[in-house]
């Protein structure tokens, strides 16, 4: 595959005019940089996955399995049976619209076919054609058309367009969940063995060893150590965290990229230092070592395989709750579905913070706690020692990642941390935040390297918004409570508003946090020299 | 899946020429793949893939680049230890450039 090379301003032209045909006679091209590559048959075999077979994108035969269109209907049957909402989103949509141009990967590429209201008849059109009596006798004129192996492929190229961020449903008037319509045809998609390698991989690391980029539990501690080398290089402090130890209050898990890629590292260094500063009886698990849920891109019956590890841990454990780091789907699955899947969990007590003596109402269920809410809490308590200084050559904007606002309503407590550790806070646009933020555009498994020209579109709206704040305030750093946000902002951002920087809130917090013993502090958390504190000569 | 013919034998990589097998490896596959990107094997380069190698054999995925980095410098002096010199070697990156030569996977997930 050719390296992609186009550069932001043959990307920014963008044509938003429809073709001349009617979208079920457009055929569609499958474009080098807008997909990813198949999965490797090994993974899907490690999780047993169905017809596994191999195939590649960009050939004209995909190979499907001899009995595909009866594999489909029948799958889709099936989940119609099993979610009502399913049906429902099916029947309801009057095509008003009003969600046209809300996608990030519509405005990114004027491509009509991501306005998430058609996205999603390429999808109701086959359940027309066969679940509807309209459909069956009146054919297209009711909008219905027939499964074809193209109607195949369109799917997979445009329901791996959609990043499931559910803006677009914050402005159905019906409140359609167009991301349950892409987990749909994605369930429906892997029934045929198609799969991407980038949620395939991670899917079966984690299956086999607990988290996606599968890290071995030697891994994991060396890992850590070599932060702790770091924290006591910028602090002078010694930390000794632990790792699987029965009886600790409580358990704490994190995606496992703040483990291992940039620069979610910073962040971790944050966790291991607030914990220590707290004296917090806690630890780490080489087991349940994964936040995140890649499962939760192929089908719900993998996202629960995945996700129950974390409770068995807690159990094995004996710990008391459950906290939970800078993660984005990890919270839509933990507030959505987790409770659903796995409860009631009376083996665990209700979380209540063990410093300020908070109850954490809004964990009751399922017994886990966002740090967030958790460290939103110790500075409302006055809890920390605070040097906001100490981020002053810092001008921050926060990004929500789509889950943690729209799947858990989490919008004021990052904003309360970094007020409280920066000096210098500026919000983006209204209609790019909160509720209505944008992706980052490369969510939900998109986050490969040979897709690079759809995470580029995707990621367009986002950096829209930070190059007006870079513009109008000077903003260099792009705070977020998300690990795919920290790695895959980064590259978009670097595209497009070249000189903003990437990071967790706890990053943040960790620079502002004045630690018990800790000697004079001349470096950041990355280890570059502090402006202002630079070690005197 | 794709091959690249190595001393008469096929041997399988993925789509962006990375080999599917480790077992698959050696020393002369290497000089190979980097002559096909125009890039002559030192001996500065052969330290970082061999140190690639072995932090493999350890850990089971390719290290961090920031680890890289700090073992570099560890071990052969601090004029090394930097991503600047690491770049120089490897243009394209040294994760993806000098891995896909040693023989090792890409890491995914939140990366």
């Amino acid at each position: 595959m050719a390296k992609f090379t186009a550069k932001p301003k043959d990307l920014i032209n963008i044509d938003y005019t429809p073709p001349k045909t009617e979208w079920m006679d457009t055929p569609t091209e499958i474009r080098e940089h807008m997909f990813c590559h198949a999965t490797k048959a090994k993974d899907l075999e490690t999780v047993e996955f169905p017809n596994i077979h191999e195939w590649r994108p960009q050939d004209e035969d995909w190979n499907l399995p001899a009995n595909w269109e009866q594999i489909v209907l029948q799958g889709m049957q099936d989940l119609l049976k099993k979610y009502r909402s399913f049906q429902l989103f099916m029947d309801i949509c009057v095509r008003c619209g009003a969600c046209a141009d809300k996608c990030h990967f519509f405005i990114g590429s004027g491509d009509p076919k991501n306005m998430p209201v058609l996205r999603a008849e390429l999808l109701r059109s086959v359940y027309r054609g066969n679940f509807t009596l309209a459909g069956k006798i009146l054919k297209k004129i009711a909008g219905a058309r027939e499964l074809t192996p193209s109607v195949i492929k369109e799917w997979w190229y445009y329901f791996y367009q959609c990043t499931e961020c559910r803006r677009c449903s914050v402005f159905c008037p019906y409140g359609i969940d167009t991301a349950e319509i892409t987990m749909m045809a994605r369930e429906l998609l892997n029934l045929l063995g198609l799969q991407l390698g980038w949620i395939g991989g991670p899917v079966a690391n984690c299956y086999m060893k607990g988290n996606h980029l599968g890290l071995e539990p030697h891994t994991i501690k060396s890992s850590v150590e070599f932060f702790l080398d770091d924290i006591k290089e910028i602090t002078g402090i010694t930390i000794e965290p632990t790792f699987n130890r029965k009886g600790a209050e409580i358990l704490f898990v994190t995606p496992s990229g703040d483990l291992f890629a940039n620069p979610g590292t910073y962040t971790a260094m944050g966790y291991l230092m607030l914990f220590h500063e707290l004296g917090l009886d806690y630890t780490w698990s080489t087991y349940a070592s994964e936040g995140g849920n890649f499962g939760f891109f192929t089908s719900n019956e993998m996202a629960k395989r995945l996700n129950s590890k974390i409770y068995a841990e807690a159990k094995r454990l004996g710990v008391k709750w459950i906290l939970g780091g800078e993660c984005g789907h990890m919270w839509r699955v933990i507030h959505q579905y987790m409770d659903t899947w796995q409860g009631p969990a009376d083996f665990l007590q209700e979380p209540v913070s063990p410093i300020t003596g908070t109850k954490f109402e809004n964990a009751k269920a399922t017994k886990m706690v966002h740090i967030a809410e958790f460290t939103a809490d110790l500075i409302k308590h006055n809890k920390l020692k605070l040097d906001k200084s100490r981020n002053d050559h810092l001008v921050v904007t926060y990004h929500d990642s789509c889950n943690t606002s729209r799947g858990m309503g989490m919008l004021e407590e990052p904003r309360y941390i970094i007020n409280n550790v920066c000096n210098h806070f500026h919000e983006m646009p209204e209609d790019t935040i909160k509720e209505k933020t944008f992706c980052c555009g490369s969510g939900t498994g998109l986050n490969a390297s040979e897709n690079m020209e759809l995470r580029m579109r995707g990621g367009l709206p986002r950096a829209n918004a930070v190059k007006y704040v870079k513009e109008k305030h000077g903003v260099n750093m792009l705070a977020n409570v998300c690990a795919i946000d920290r790695a895959t902002l980064s590259a978009s951002v670097d595209y497009w508003v070249p000189g903003t920087a990437v990071c967790g809130t706890h990053e943040l917090v960790a620079n502002a946090l004045v630690m018990k013993g800790e000697k004079e502090r001349t470096l950041d958390i990355r280890l570059e020299p502090l402006p202002g504190k630079e070690a005197s000569e | 899946m794709a091959t690249v013919d190595f001393e008469g034998k096929q041997i399988e990589v993925d789509e962006d020429g990375y080999l599917v097998s480790l077992d698959d490896w050696a020393p002369g596959l290497a000089t190979q793949l980097a002559k096909g990107d125009d890039l002559e094997l030192t001996e500065a380069h052969w330290e970082v893939i061999n140190f690639l190698r072995d932090y493999y054999q350890k850990y089971q995925i390719a290290p961090m680049i920031k680890i890289l980095v700090k073992e570099i410098a560890k071990v052969m002096g601090p004029e090394k230890g930097n991503t600047k010199y690491l770049y120089e070697l490897y243009p394209d990156g040294p994760a993806k450039q000098a891995c896909r030569y040693a023989g090792l996977p890409k890491p995914t997930g939140c990366v």
